[in-house]
């Protein structure tokens, strides 16, 4: 979507500098893009494309930019890094990229709530922890074949949906194929289940 | 001038330790040269390339313990290319070729083979201790070689290096004879152990003080391990993700309270933020928690293991603390006295980053901080005002605001003052990163008051060469100068080339000085080594003068050439 828009803002300006297009989000695809014109709140995801446009109508001050910042300011692309900056070492070893944060709907819910499956280890730990999050419903658990108490009497059935777009039983496939494909949650109501005649439990078991 | 024996000089050099101590010992007169050399066993080489292995053992003949460092810093941050150079191999076939009674090797930013690793294991019969910090070329063979073959061993301490993990056979290879091993780290092994071969290992060492483990040790071996070394100070969790409602989580329990004498806790590679309760009895004691390679841990988790953290003098963390979370480090951990935040999301602007609140907050709640790394989304003039006021004692202060143009949010105006009032009041300050908008005038203040600095970094900064000329000018102490980005050109480079045979190295890459230039500072300090790197190639096609140079490195040697450049490193 942003590469879009930058595409479209290239075409309608010809000549001269175009900052706009060149503007550089550091935010996640698909969320509005942070304009300079003070519309964004101080200190939020603030791009580099943003002090370049502190610059403008200073000629002498654009010449002395670094390098490396023209050729990022350059980039159509939506998100382009300089090299060696932020200067981390082994970052990647650090940062958030070895987590994955799935957003979890419950039928009935007014509100979604985020986990991160990179932070289990089995099926039964992540359904555990569901059942902590929503204490008030009940997750049918298949795995084991126990019945967990009911709380208010209404069962939920943990589905998920893959990177096809297809929602799917939890506990099918092997836990780490599950982490990989798995896009969402959601607690679908055991009523509902039925209708769709998803009786037979999943093959994996809680130690897979 | 010599009223004493040689022996008794000696048993009086014996207690100075600190090599810029014995440096100036040696240069007293002949016979104190003399004797300095033959009694010293230490020695820190900072760049590999400003000597040879063979003047080292040469004038060092009792050498036992040698650190080198290889790459230059912006290494790290993939500024260098890998085989730019490094290699400690040479070295090692010269000091095995020797007499030579090598035991321990300190090694940061080389280039290590698993040949060499071999060699080294099987060439010093006393060998006691490896250390490599930012290494690579080596792979877990090279380490089961040190294992089977150095008897002595006491010390394997690997950090953060890149190590192409064979899995797992290394560890099998520590003889069962092998009951020496104080500090035990390969936290930055990617690969399986065999946790069968690590439970016998740590059984049998029983001065095992330091045990940092990796991703691939689970819970239940922690805890054996921990159940059978009660006595360590300081340990690296690998794995901590379980039911807290599990046999394993109990077990633990019961080992970490057996465990009273570790100061210093790490690792949490893989954690379950719900689980940490069962750590909070060694908290009270920790000196030293790093907590950076854990992104799970974070919220009011966090901030509750924190709390029992009261003795806290060094904590690592990542920014997923939040100033609010910086506020609760402040009133709970009195004697820090270094705070490192990294950044946990750096290309994107997370939305738990810190900014200068939470880096005032610490400094008013803990007057003994002395060392920062702050990576932050802001900062401004008067919140680095208020720091310099609360905490003078800065010896390390490096701060990397994530854009690096950005001025003070609140004035709009360039970070200047603000670090010019760290300058100014912080008097024994060694250490200095900046980042933010920066123009001249902040490089006129550091060259005003920074009178002990040694080490400065600079990205994107500057209007003009005004700025590194206050630097060069005013800071008779710089051993360290790495510049990038900065509009410093060849008028900046060459108005005092003799400085830079007081230093170290200066690096310069992105910046405006020429080709011209840079053999100009070749041509008048033959001391030097001026290499120009560049692989893109341009270099061949266009030996221009006036073509500026990407990146330069050049450093005071007293062997000349290097012989061991890649084809893409020019030497001048």
């Amino acid at each position: 979507m942003s590469s879009e828009n930058g595409k479209r803002l290239l075409e309608t300006d010809a000549g001269g500098l175009n900052f706009e297009a060149t503007e550089l989000t550091l935010g996640l695809p698909g969320e509005p893009r942070v304009t300079s014109d003070g519309g964004a709140k101080l200190g939020s995801k603030r791009g580099f494309s943003e002090t370049v446009d502190l610059k403008l109508g200073d000629n002498n001050r654009e010449v002395k930019l670094g390098h490396s910042l023209q050729e990022a300011a350059k980039s159509p692309v939506s998100k382009t890094q300089v090299v060696g900056w932020p200067p981390v070492r082994g970052f990647a070893k650090r940062g958030k990229k070895s987590c994955k944060y799935v957003k979890v709907a419950v039928d009935g819910a007014p509100y979604l709530r985020k986990v991160d499956l990179e932070i289990y280890n089995s099926y039964q730990q992540l359904l555990t922890s569901l059942e902590d999050m929503f204490s008030c419903f009940t997750i049918r658990n298949y795995l084991n074949e126990k019945k967990i108490e009911q709380v208010n009497g209404i069962e939920y059935m943990p589905t998920y949906e893959d990177k096809d777009g297809d929602w799917m039983l939890v506990g099918d496939v092997p836990w780490q194929m599950f982490v990989e494909s798995c896009k969402r949650l959601r607690l679908m109501k055991s009523s509902e289940a039925v209708g769709l005649g998803l009786t037979t439990g999943p093959k994996y078991s809680s130690t897979n | 001038m010599n009223y004493f024996p040689d022996e008794v000089l000696e048993h009086v050099f014996d207690f100075i330790t600190s090599h810029k101590d014995r440096n100036s010992v040696s240069l007293v007169c002949k016979s104190w040269y003399k004797i300095e050399r033959y009694s010293r066993q230490r020695v820190f080489i900072g760049n590999c390339y400003s000597i040879s292995p063979e003047r080292l053992i040469a004038r060092f003949p009792g050498l036992k313990s040698l650190t080198l460092k290889g790459k230059p810093h912006f290494a790290d941050f993939n500024l260098v290319p890998h085989d730019w150079g490094g290699f400690v191999y040479p070295w090692i076939e010269a000091l095995a070729k020797s007499r030579i009674g090598l035991e321990e090797l300190r090694l940061k930013r080389m280039v290590v083979s698993d040949e060499s690793l071999e060699l080294l294991s099987k060439s010093f019969v006393n060998f006691k201790s490896l250390v490599l910090v930012s290494c690579e070329g080596f792979t877990t063979d090279g380490l089961a070689a040190i294992a089977a073959n150095c008897r002595f061993l006491r010390e394997l301490d690997l950090q953060e290096n890149e190590v192409d993990d064979h899995r797992g056979h290394w560890l099998s290879c520590f003889p069962e004879s092998c009951t020496s091993l104080i500090s035990l780290n390969f936290a930055c092994l990617r690969g399986e152990v065999n946790l069968g071969a690590l439970e016998r290992l740590v059984s049998r060492s029983p001065n095992l003080k330091s045990l940092r483990l990796n991703r691939a040790v689970p819970l239940d071996t922690l805890q054996k391990l921990l159940m059978r070394a009660p006595q360590l100070v300081d340990l690296g969790i690998g794995s901590y993700v379980h039911d807290p409602f599990s046999e394993a989580y109990n077990k633990l329990k019961i080992a970490i309270q057996r465990c009273k004498s570790i100061r210093s806790l790490s690792g949490f590679l893989e954690v379950a933020p719900h689980c940490m309760s069962a750590i909070y009895p060694i908290c009270g004691n920790l000196t030293f928690l790093n907590l950076s390679y854990a992104p799970g841990l974070h919220g009011n988790k966090l901030m509750k293991l924190i709390q029992h953290c009261r003795k806290l003098q060094r904590l690592w963390i990542l920014d997923c603390i939040g100033d609010k979370g910086l506020g609760v480090v402040a009133l709970t951990c009195k004697e820090l006295q270094e705070l490192r935040v990294f950044p946990s999301d750096p290309f994107e602007a997370g939305n738990a980053a810190v900014t200068e609140e939470g880096l005032v907050l610490v400094s008013a709640g803990c007057p003994k901080l002395n060392s920062l790394l702050y990576f932050c989304q802001q900062m401004t003039n008067a919140a680095l005002i208020t720091v310099a006021k609360n905490c003078p004692n800065f010896i390390r202060f490096r701060l990397c605001i994530l854009d690096p143009i950005k001025p003070d949010p609140v004035t709009n105006q360039p970070l200047d003052e603000g670090f010019g009032a760290i300058v100014q009041s912080c008097k024994g300050l060694k250490r200095l990163s900046l980042s933010g908008l920066l123009t001249d005038q902040v490089f006129l203040y550091i060259g005003m008051y920074a009178e002990q600095l040694e080490m400065l970094s600079i990205a994107f900064a500057a209007d003009s060469d005004k700025g590194m000329l206050y630097v060069l000018n005013g800071c008779k102490k710089l051993r360290k100068l790495e510049i990038r980005d900065c509009p410093f050109g060849d008028a900046a480079l060459l108005e005092d080339v003799g400085k830079y045979e007081t230093m170290r190295s200066l690096w310069m890459s992105s910046c405006e000085v020429t080709l011209g230039g840079c053999k100009s500072v070749a041509e008048k300090m033959p001391s030097l080594n001026v290499e120009i790197i560049d692989e893109s190639e341009q270099m061949e096609f266009n030996l221009d003068d006036k073509q500026k140079v990407d990146k330069m490195y050049l450093y005071r040697t007293l062997v000349g050439h290097r012989k061991d450049a890649p084809e893409y490193v020019w030497i001048l």
